[in-house]
């Protein structure tokens, strides 16, 4: 039997997996099935996530603890982190929308390595449900997402093993995701093809995963220690046996303070992909962003003190954190100045993904702005683990990646698709998630800054009120999913059919079909020197050759 | 006039507001030590920056959607304004500048809270030669064993040992060897506290008071103020401790120097002279 090379290639990747919509069940290597993979799996999570949530602020409605167990409500707290940050955020932000676009952006016919990419993502739901399991078999870890000894060492062990051995597999799959990105970025450009001329989400992503491959395994053997010390009863971070507790703090927080840039940097790319399309303008300053993305990435690793500021730390120390913490808004705020001098001058399309583009702007510049203030150690020992933090955090991660994962979704919907989402529900969306998120997280900063520290099931009755005007904003956020989901279902089946670039877009996923074959490209893949090469009058020109 | 001109009055109008909201906001609790009072100083400035910046991207940001929106019937790009080298220039020194001198104003402040003292420094202080950083220190961090010393040594710090358990503070007070379930103070008078926990990590915080300093097993701590507002404070524990963390408060109690002593010499097991 003789075959050509290309012909058995392709008779493999047939074979790989089921047709229709069962191959979204398969071990499939499509790097465009694994990118949507990662979002439902993702997106499951994240009502997991938000149920819990919601089971926080019922029981915070009123000061008592009166609505769940107080080892239970514990349990709530640490599933709720958990699930957010390592089953929602960071494989959407990263796996989902990485695996979907960048084999686009560099021009290649998938990822670098398809079968690694696989594994990644089935390691993600069975950690997830191996992680929501506990809460069934033994009671779930209760030390918070930050598992502090020697608490996770005191508290019932078979919950917090299974927390660690779910957080293990999970930072695995991160570490599988970010070598293929690295190696997809740099390998697999499509010849001709400048790093400088890449879209700016492959920078972010290239940022991203250098920030993964270096911290997580930090993460990891912090975890395997701590895991030792539950069930071999070593000393390593147990004071009665000699241990120390603020060793497992720095080793934590050298991977937890760089995995805040691993759900934020993918999303400012994100949003320099979506913004220059629908305000019809080149990316501003499109160098100063590259340059900015990778001094955030080194930043990024010599802040982590600066979440234990109340913790055992010298002056010196203190002091230096303070500082180095505080140059990460000049490269942070330089890419906020250049979106919205982007923004400036533009013809601007108000649709959904522009209007939740523009929310996250405003949220996250109002979480780095508190951000700021956080690192500074006069005014961090005060608000220090209340709800001060609480609402910071969530302006970066909620106001901030969650607002650019659903504007990417309405962005990037037809593409993926071929059909269009209604308009009118998606900017009712926004504005229920807007004005709830706000009202929600708002008022907890002065919470924080009157007594109220996190974590707790009951508080100063002082807080009532304001405690339950949060809730309802977080009523208003659970309800805000509503009109999304029906908008995304009616219009898998009803939407109108919107043709293979209904955005008039020129970065090169949507110079293909909607949705795209099998190997993104009929032809060869398109050489796009100019991914924003908007507003020129010589736009027909503009490189969109198909020539090797 | 000149849309340069407009600029220019709008940003004066956005630092007079911004400087009026860090004045008259009123968003913490009562300055009930030394240390709040500086506190504050740092928080109002720090508030009126973020004013500043936040309603100043919050109008571009809204300014732009209105203006630049894509009216019905428009077709074609935007201008290919790519980048723009003195701004760029401008808004990478602007946040530089506001960078540093909130980093070198917010270290003013942690010396005048008497954070960059050297701890086990702090116990060997000649009296007089440094009297008025000794009151003003507020907090220290890992103990090194050094504060019985410091309670002789230094002027009148009175001394307290705090042990943290879940879900529980107790005071133990060295001149009366007897143990409190509530902290009594003495208005004006430096605290010199050590806090070691039994179990897990907790913090102390008193929001009154600005300070928080975590209490860790296996290693010391130790936290000093000065109350300067008679009243009841809260006491709260910051740190996840356990199911019971949210109930984990006490008091302080911070009164003149009579009810003090009063309250010391009722309370004390052995005299006190």
């Amino acid at each position: 039997m003789t075959i050509s090379l290309d012909n058995s290639k392709e008779g493999e990747t047939k074979s790989l997996q089921p047709k229709g919509w069962l191959r979204y069940f398969s071990f499939s290597l499509d790097h465009k099935v694994i990118g949507l993979q990662y979002l439902v799996c993702g997106f499951i999570f994240y009502l997991i996530g938000g149920l819990l949530a919601s089971a926080i602020r019922i029981e915070l409605t009123s000061p008592l603890s009166d609505f769940l167990p107080r080892d239970v409500y514990n349990q709530v707290l640490t599933l709720h982190g958990t699930i957010m940050i390592f089953l929602w955020i960071v494989p959407v932000v990263n796996g989902a929308f990485g695996n979907y676009l960048i084999p686009f952006y560099v021009g290649a016919r998938d990822m670098a390595f398809p079968r690694l990419n696989a594994v990644a993502f089935w390691l993600i739901p069975p950690s997830g449900l191996l992680l929501i399991s506990s809460y069934f078999i033994t009671g779930a870890a209760q030390s918070g997402w930050t598992a502090y000894p020697p608490l996770s060492i005191t508290t019932p062990a078979a919950g917090q093993m299974i927390w660690i051995l779910s957080v293990l597999l999970l930072g695995g799959s991160s570490i599988f995701g970010g070598i293929n990105f690295i190696a997809t970025i740099l390998k697999l450009r499509r010849p001709g093809l400048k790093l400088m001329q890449l879209p700016m989400y492959c920078w972010a992503m290239l940022g991203t995963s250098i920030l993964i491959v270096l911290s997580t395994p930090v993460l990891a053997g912090t975890l395997v220690l701590l895991s030792f010390d539950i069930v071999a009863h070593t000393g390593f971070f147990n004071p009665s046996l000699g241990g120390n507790v603020v060793v497992y703090q720095h080793l934590f927080w050298f991977y937890s303070h760089p995995a805040v840039y691993i759900m934020v940097l993918p999303a400012f790319g994100l949003v320099s992909e979506i913004l220059p399309v629908h305000c019809r303008k080149p990316l501003f300053g499109y160098t100063t962003m590259v340059y900015s993305i990778m001094a955030i990435v080194v930043l990024g690793f010599v802040v982590w003190a600066h979440h234990m500021f109340t913790s055992g730390t010298p002056p010196w120390m203190r002091l230096f954190f303070t500082i180095a913490t505080s140059f990460i808004a000049v490269p942070t705020g330089i890419k906020f100045f250049n979106w919205v001098a982007t923004l400036w001058g533009g013809r601007i399309s108000l649709n959904s993904a522009v209007l939740f583009s523009c929310g996250f702007i405003v949220n996250f510049v109002l979480g780095g702005i508190t951000g700021v203030a956080l690192a500074q150690v006069p005014f961090d020992v005060h608000v220090h683990d209340t709800y001060f933090v609480v609402a910071h955090f969530h302006y970066i991660v909620y106001g901030g990646s969650v607002f650019v994962i659903f504007s990417s979704i309405y962005h990037w919907y037809p593409k993926v698709t071929g059909r269009m989402l209604n308009e009118d529900l998606g900017r009712f969306h926004f504005a229920l998630t807007f004005i709830g998120f706000n009202l929600c997280f708002a008022p907890q900063h002065w919470l924080g800054l009157n007594g109220m520290p996190r974590r707790v099931a009951e508080y100063d009755p002082q807080f009532t009120f304001v405690n339950q005007l949060s809730s309802v904003g977080a009523l208003i956020m659970a309800i805000s999913i509503l009109p999304f989901l029906w908008n995304i279902i009616q219009s898998t089946f009803r939407g109108p059919v919107s043709g293979n670039n209904p955005w008039n877009a020129l970065t090169p996923e949507w110079l293909t079909s909607s949705p795209p074959p099998i190997e993104n490209w009929i032809g060869p893949p398109p050489l796009v020197k100019e991914p924003y090469g908007y507003g020129r009058n010589n736009k027909d020109s503009n490189e969109i050759t198909t020539d090797t | 006039m000149s849309p340069a001109i407009i600029t220019t009055i709008l940003g004066l109008l956005l630092v007079i507001f911004g400087i009026w909201v860090g004045d008259n906001a009123n968003l913490l609790p009562i300055d009930a030590s030394t240390n709040a009072t500086i506190y504050d100083q740092l928080f109002s400035v720090l508030l009126s920056i973020g004013t500043i910046l936040f309603f100043g991207m919050l109008g571009l940001v809204l300014y732009s959607l209105i203006r630049f929106r894509r009216k019905p019937g428009q077709e074609g790009d935007g201008s290919a304004i790519e980048d723009n080298l003195p701004l760029e220039i401008f808004w990478t020194i602007v946040p530089t500048v506001v960078i540093l001198f909130v980093g070198l104003y917010s270290y003013d402040i942690y010396d005048r809270m008497g954070g960059m003292q050297q701890l086990d420094l702090s116990g060997h202080n000649h009296q007089g030669q440094e009297t008025m950083v000794e009151e003003e220190r507020i907090w220290g961090g890992i103990g090194s064993g050094s504060v019985e010393d410091k309670s002789k040594s230094s002027l009148e710090s009175i001394p307290i040992d705090v042990t943290a358990m879940q879900f529980a503070f107790l005071f133990h007070y060295p001149e009366g060897d007897f143990i409190s379930g509530e902290l009594h103070v003495p208005v004006g008078k430096p605290i010199s506290m050590r806090m070691e926990s039994k179990d897990v990590i907790h913090a102390f915080w008193v929001p009154e008071f600005r300070i928080k300093q975590d209490i860790i097993p296996g290693q010391p701590t130790i936290l000093s103020f000065t109350a300067q507002k008679e009243g009841k404070y809260p006491i709260i524990c910051a740190e996840l401790c356990g199911p019971y963390h949210g109930g984990m408060r006490s008091n302080v109690i911070v009164e003149d120097t009579s009810s003090y002593t009063d309250w010391l010499l009722k309370n004390a097991k052995n005299t006190i002279t």
